[in-house]
């Protein structure tokens, strides 16, 4: 599977996809990268008069890359039927420097494992200084869409 | 391996992921690992990959969807172990 059809399968829109492209992918890792618009809507509430880029959001780029592109590349051509959505079951992370509006950050993801439709990943991900901006762990499984 | 014994092994590899601290104590044959233990479904998988390493087994997928409470898990490991 090309990156770009990963890309196309993506489940994610504007102002909801923190996946800008793939730097590369196989069977056991992948590096995306994203870069935080300075225009954002969050930076007019986190914080006031002191823009900061939400953890929760780090997180997100990180789970968007780390589980659902690589688990969209791991599925193949494997079909999810259409009551079939990822969702994110867990994570460990470790917040260590600020992101701030502007900046490009890159994910690192490494598989621990992918079974019983399960994927776990080791992450991290840093900031054009190749400096560590948050790492730890995060998992997501294939589950049935909870509202329909 | 008598029941005893596989029932403890099986209570230290739940006992992460069990939110119930009253069901991990009084686990016995008929636990389940979902109703009972409130394990919840994402951690199950991590219970029966703690299961693999344990036993030196490997479980299937449809080991796998029957395995939701001790006396199903018990069944498994051995008959895995015995096929060994």
């Amino acid at each position: 599977m090309t990156i770009q059809e990963i890309l196309q399968k993506l489940p994610f829109a504007p102002p909801f996809l923190f996946v800008d492209g793939l730097d590369h992918i196989d069977s056991e890792k992948v590096q995306g990268h994203f870069t935080f618009r300075q225009d954002m809507d969050c930076y007019k509430g986190h914080f006031k008069g002191y823009p900061i880029t939400p953890g929760v959001l780090l997180t997100e780029v990180m789970a968007q890359t780390g589980l659902v592109c690589l688990g969209i590349y791991l599925l193949g051509d494997e079909v999810l039927e259409g009551n079939m959505t990822f969702g994110l079951t867990s994570t460990e992370i470790e917040f260590l420097r600020p992101v701030f509006p502007g900046e490009k950050v890159t994910v690192y993801a490494e598989k621990v494992y992918f079974r019983f439709g399960k994927l776990k990943c080791r992450v991290t991900l840093k900031n054009e200084a190749a400096e560590d901006v948050c790492s730890g762990t995060i998992a997501g499984m294939i589950i049935t869409k909870p509202h329909e | 391996m008598d029941k005893e014994t596989l029932i403890a092994q099986l209570k230290e590899i739940v006992k992460p992921y069990a939110k119930n601290e009253e069901g991990l104590l009084n686990i016995n044959e008929n636990t389940d690992f979902v109703n009972d233990l409130k394990i919840n479904s994402a951690n199950l998988v991590d219970v029966i990959l703690d299961v693999e390493e344990q036993f030196n087994i490997v479980i299937d997928n449809e080991s796998m969807e029957r395995m939701l409470d001790v006396r199903s898990a018990m069944e498994i490991i051995e008959a895995k172990l015995a096929a060994k």
